[in-house]
């Protein structure tokens, strides 16, 4: 079998993102500890390097490579610039944090960009086997990055609960895949789907296996009734690795349930429909309800997210065209939305102490009218208050449901999102109408920071008001 | 002869005690990284018989990678069970509770 070596060019943004890893795990070995800096850099600029090849090979239809371990396809594209743009300003807020603490060390980069190469393959998978080891490079990355500080014992003990769950969270996913591969006796989507559309649910075989598929998803998703480690881990980790594993990862997870449910599975919709109607519901539920009764801000995110998952799940259960497209423009605003919150949470923070109480919060507005403004349009756009394009999201998942008669199922969502409101409203009740403590210190800043910050944050607000470009570029991808 | 069925059977059995394993230990953490192996081999027991009986090495081949992968994942679990233990000077399950999940 010879090899084609074109088929190096749709993957020229992972093959930047390799080089860049390997450069800045070499090159850190060399840098004395005042030059650590250049580690920041180096990691910026390939990151730049790699939205610039994603833009330069993607467009045009669907291509398959590698003997059909790979595609490149629209939805790659969009969610390849959403992971690299996002993974850009984790970095970029990062960086006062680690510097603070005199942990500005090579590791964190390189473990943080193999987290994001391993996203990429996941996002370009056209099989099990690919996705499968795309999940586990992004996997183990994002678990040592959890224990990543070393004298912390809640980060040792967050980190250990990640791994137990995550690991069973993927042996059922490969449980499923098994199956999976006995009933249809290929690991490749296209294969699969032609055989599943020839032998549909008369095959027991097949539906058994979705079911464990289905768990995996829910597990990495980390949705109700899988769950449990999503609050042990945002509360213990370290608050950049939690800025890590919020945001991106689940553009990631978005992919491997399009990717396995749509392209691979789509006949037996009905089948995985179900299973995701109860996911959703629970998810929304007690993500909400619980998130009301957290005082840790850190533990409140970590339930708001699950919350935003019931939600995402919304619009793939719908199954159509357009609730895959309101699925996928949900998940890249709630990875802007998470890196945002997130990063207020890094710039409040300073050595020997992390903002975690919802209280550290407190009369932001005074400290800094800028952050706040920033922080308020997150927290409305998590709401999802009008003009903010969290409530943009919402509406178009919603309008997925309905399209498919399941009003009841739109009207549960909205009830619990209204219960929702009053948490993050409360976060910007202390920002604004509470004194600060006295001895508040300065903010940790930087100018960069401010800009990533304010871009951030206007994003959310330009999406909202004209939407129509992001979702355009998300139905053209189905 | 032995029919696919058996090694389904068996394979599932493995996976059921593996899942078992991770949720009533209480006592030690090393048991929870050997119920995670055990998981990926029942796996394994399912992709080869599946590859034998359709004739196709696809599933062998998906076999190394797991293998692979798996040792990678030890390699991490044993790494931060050695953090873990440095912080605490315990790899008891019931002691990891400073964080109430």
């Amino acid at each position: 079998m010879s090899f084609d070596a074109a088929n190096l060019l749709p993957i020229l943004p992972e093959i930047a993102i390799l080089i860049t890893a390997s450069l800045v795990l070499i090159l850190d070995l060399y840098l004395k500890d005042q030059d650590k800096g250049l580690n920041h850099s180096i990691t910026l600029i390939g990151l730049v390097i790699a939205i610039g090849l994603t833009g330069a090979v993607g467009g045009g239809d669907a291509q398959v490579f590698f003997d059909g371990n790979l595609i490149r396809d629209p939805m790659s594209d969009l969610l390849k610039g959403a992971i690299l743009i996002v993974s850009v300003l984790t970095f970029i807020y990062a960086r006062p944090w680690l510097q603070d603490r005199g942990m500005l060390v090579g590791e964190f980069y390189v473990l943080g960009l193999l987290a994001v190469l391993g996203m990429l393959i996941m996002v370009s998978a056209n099989g099990f086997l690919t996705l499968y080891l795309g999940l586990e490079l992004q996997a183990l990355a994002l678990y040592a990055l959890v224990a990543f500080d070393r004298d912390s014992s809640t980060g040792a003990e967050a980190a250990m609960k990640y791994f137990v769950l995550g690991a069973l969270g993927s042996g059922l996913l490969l449980y499923g895949v098994s199956m999976i591969y006995g009933a249809t006796g290929s690991i490749e989507f296209a294969p699969v789907a032609a055989a599943v559309a020839e032998q549909g649910i008369s095959n027991k075989v097949l539906v058994f296996g979705i079911a464990f598929l289905v768990i995996g998803i829910g597990f990495k998703f980390g949705a109700v009734p899988f769950h449990m480690w999503v609050p042990d881990v945002y509360e213990g980790g370290p608050t950049p690795a939690v800025l890590i594993l919020s945001s991106a990862p689940k553009i990631a997870a978005f992919a491997l349930a399009v990717r396995m449910l749509v392209d691979g599975l789509h006949t037996l919709h009905p089948d995985w429909q179900g299973m995701l109607v109860i996911l959703a519901v629970l998810s929304m539920g007690l993500g909400n309800l619980v998130a009301i009764a957290q005082s840790n801000i850190k533990r409140m995110l970590a339930y708001s997210t699950i919350s935003h998952v019931g939600f995402i799940f919304l619009g793939l259960l719908a199954g159509s065209e357009q609730g895959f497209a309101a699925a996928m423009f949900y998940t890249i605003v709630y990875a802007v939305m998470s890196v945002g919150a997130f990063g207020i949470l890094l710039i409040l923070s300073r050595q020997g102490f992390d903002a975690e109480r919802l209280e550290d919060l407190k009369g932001l507005n005074d400290r800094d009218a800028w952050y706040a403004a920033m922080m308020a349009l997150i927290m409305f756009s998590m709401a999802g208050v009008p003009p903010t394009v969290g409530f943009m999201a919402k509406l178009l998942v919603l309008e997925a449901v309905v399209r498919i008669d399941m009003l009841w199922l739109a009207l549960v969502a909205v009830f619990f999102s209204i219960i929702g409101a009053f948490y993050y409203l409360r976060v910007i009740k202390f920002i604004y109408f509470d004194k600060p403590a006295d001895d508040a210190p300065a903010l940790l800043t930087s100018s960069g920071v401010r800009f990533a910050m304010s871009l951030n944050g206007l994003a959310l607000l330009a999406l909202g008001l004209f939407p129509a470009a992001l979702l355009s570029v998300c139905q053209a991808a189905f | 002869m032995i029919a696919l069925s058996d090694y389904l059977i068996l394979g599932g059995l493995l996976f059921a005690i593996a899942v078992a394993g991770i949720f009533l230990n209480r006592k030690n953490l090393i048991l929870l990284l050997m119920c995670v192996e055990l998981m990926l081999l029942a796996v394994n027991m399912n992709f080869v018989a599946f590859s034998h009986f359709l004739g196709d090495m696809t599933g062998q081949v998906f076999v190394f990678f797991i293998l692979t992968v798996a040792a990678a994942e030890a390699a991490i679990g044993l790494a931060i069970l050695v953090v873990l233990f440095r912080n605490r000077r315990t790899i008891n399950v019931e002691d990891l509770d400073a964080l109430k999940g």
